[in-house]
């Protein structure tokens, strides 16, 4: 007998939002229904569910946060999450198989119409400005041209969940989502990175 | 007068309903047909005080139909969002996760249950004595010590705000004053109608007035404060039937209160800019300003508590 609409999300949204707000802001677009890859500042092991948890409802089923298999991949209540709740991408960080390539199960999740959620860091930077970016999102953005990227920074949580931390301390932080980052014909791995990651960096002010 | 505490409690909020539907209506009525910029400003002060009434008044009914447990939770879950913001507004080191972590997940819980369950011994110094003593402790485990007393004392004085004090409304609803058993939630009604209204008389005579502006809060004046301070004082006063109070006690408290709740507001306006004052980013309209609606709370509601059972429970 859902009364309040609290009720119609599930329990790991609104858990999130109680615990750290989580509250999204839509500086330079719109939450619309393109195929998107969201990438963003990577402070802690709460991001994955924050940035997912600030979209709304519609997006969120068609939206898959890319994280690595090495932590989320496993039994228990946190593999569950992983699998029923986030839908997500596992990436093979250790590289068990040398010869995989480890952004093929993401391209066959932007061949199935998904939005991505990715952290290009590739590891967690607990300071306010993000560090350098993996080329991954670079090979991603060429071979799919149709797909907006939008840059993602996510505020204050470095404070909230420190490494190390098993619990985070409740706090207030907002998801702001900056403009489409434009595709340059011809440009090179490194100043689209660099361009990627001062878009991120821009938003944090 | 030999009205039951349902009765009562229907009467004084039946004409609260109507009161604020009434401001509801005026409020809306004036913003339609106001192109003047500084009145909209004051309007919107307005509004957002009517908003709260609404939605104070909604809580306490659920939580009066529900009983004093629902009450406590209620006030809990204010106790964690004030902290929230405290916390957010505050720079905090990860050496602070510790005592932090146990502010959230251990005080205030241990606090609720100590109120719900009426062991005013133990939760009238918990926070106070023994979190006074032991938070620190888990800070120096650390061996941080740069900036050590500035950051115990942030942590300290966010739970004494946003937890030990607020947590002194609903026990109010637990004291049992003689003749005036079982009635405690009507007191808890009759506390917080004085420092709420005081806080939207003095918004509404400083708009209409003017004036010398207060430098803690620029949307009141000197003048509205005393006009709205006395209006609430009188209103507390010719209430006094549904308190254990007579008369001139009534008039005694409800001055107690708007006294206090006036300094609380100031003392948690000099506690946020000392903190910085940061622009909350708009749509964060839940948690934003929990700290300010209850600010008139923090400082009246412990002493409101105390002169009552000093005075009035033997």
């Amino acid at each position: 007998m859902p009364i309040f609409p609290v009720r119609f999300l599930p329990p790991i949204v609104w858990l999130v939002r109680l615990l750290v707000g989580a509250y999204p802001r839509w500086i330079g677009c719109a939450p619309t229904a393109t195929q998107r890859i969201y990438f963003a500042n990577h402070t802690s092991h709460m991001d994955t569910v924050v940035l997912w948890a600030a979209l709304p409802g519609e997006l969120r089923a068609n939206t898959r946060p890319v994280a690595a298999k090495d932590y989320w991949d496993r039994g228990g209540i946190r593999g569950q999450i992983a699998r029923d709740e986030l839908n997500v991408v596992m990436v093979d960080r250790a590289r068990d198989d040398p010869n995989a390539d480890p952004l093929d199960p993401l391209r066959e999740a932007l061949e199935n119409g998904f939005s991505l959620i990715i952290f290009p860091e590739g590891t967690r930077t607990p300071q306010p400005l993000p560090g350098q970016f993996r080329s991954g999102l670079f090979h991603l953005a060429m071979e799919s041209p149709g797909v907006e990227l939008i840059p993602v920074y996510i505020e204050n949580l470095h404070r909230s969940m420190p490494k190390g931390a098993l619990l985070p301390v409740p706090t207030i932080c907002t998801v702001r989502f900056g403009a489409p980052l434009a595709r340059i014909e011809g440009e090179e791995k490194e100043s689209f990175l660099q361009r990627a990651r001062d878009a991120v960096a821009g938003l944090a002010g | 007068m030999n009205l039951t505490l349902q009765q009562t409690f229907f009467a004084v909020f039946g004409g609260l309903v109507l009161l604020v539907a009434a401001a509801s209506l005026l409020a809306y009525w004036l913003a339609t047909h106001t192109a003047d910029a500084v009145k909209t400003t004051w309007l919107n002060q307005l509004n957002s005080r009517i908003q709260a009434g609404w939605l104070i008044g909604l809580l306490f009914a659920v939580g009066f139909a529900l009983g004093e447990t629902a009450l406590s939770v209620i006030f809990a879950l204010a106790s964690f969002f004030a902290l929230r913001e405290f916390v957010a507004l505050t720079p905090i080191k990860p050496a602070d996760h510790t005592a932090l972590i146990i502010a959230f997940y251990v005080v205030i819980p241990v606090q609720y249950v100590l109120v719900a369950g009426g062991w005013y011994q133990f939760y009238a110094v918990f926070i106070p004595v023994y979190l006074f003593l032991v938070l620190p402790m888990v800070m120096a485990w650390r061996l941080d010590t740069e900036l050590y007393l500035q950051r115990v004392a942030k942590v300290q004085w966010g739970l004494m705000l946003s937890v030990f004090c607020v947590s002194h409304a609903p026990a109010i609803a637990t004291l049992e004053p003689p003749g005036y058993e079982g009635r405690g939630p009507l007191l808890l009604l009759y506390y917080l109608l004085v420092v709420q209204l005081s806080d939207v008389f003095a918004v509404m005579a400083s708009a209409s007035l003017g004036r010398t502006p207060l430098l803690s809060n620029p949307n009141k004046s000197r003048e509205g404060v005393l006009i709205g301070g006395t209006a609430a004082t009188l209103l507390g006063t010719a209430l006094w039937w549904m308190t254990p109070f007579s008369w001139w006690q009534a008039l005694l408290m409800a001055t107690a209160t708007v006294v206090t709740g006036f300094l609380g507001g100031m003392v948690l306006s000099s506690v946020k800019r000392s903190l910085g004052e940061r622009q909350w980013d708009q749509g964060v309209a839940l948690s934003r300003g929990v700290l300010e609606r209850l600010e008139g709370l923090t400082f009246s509601a412990p002493v409101f508590f105390h002169l009552t059972v000093y005075f009035f429970v033997p």
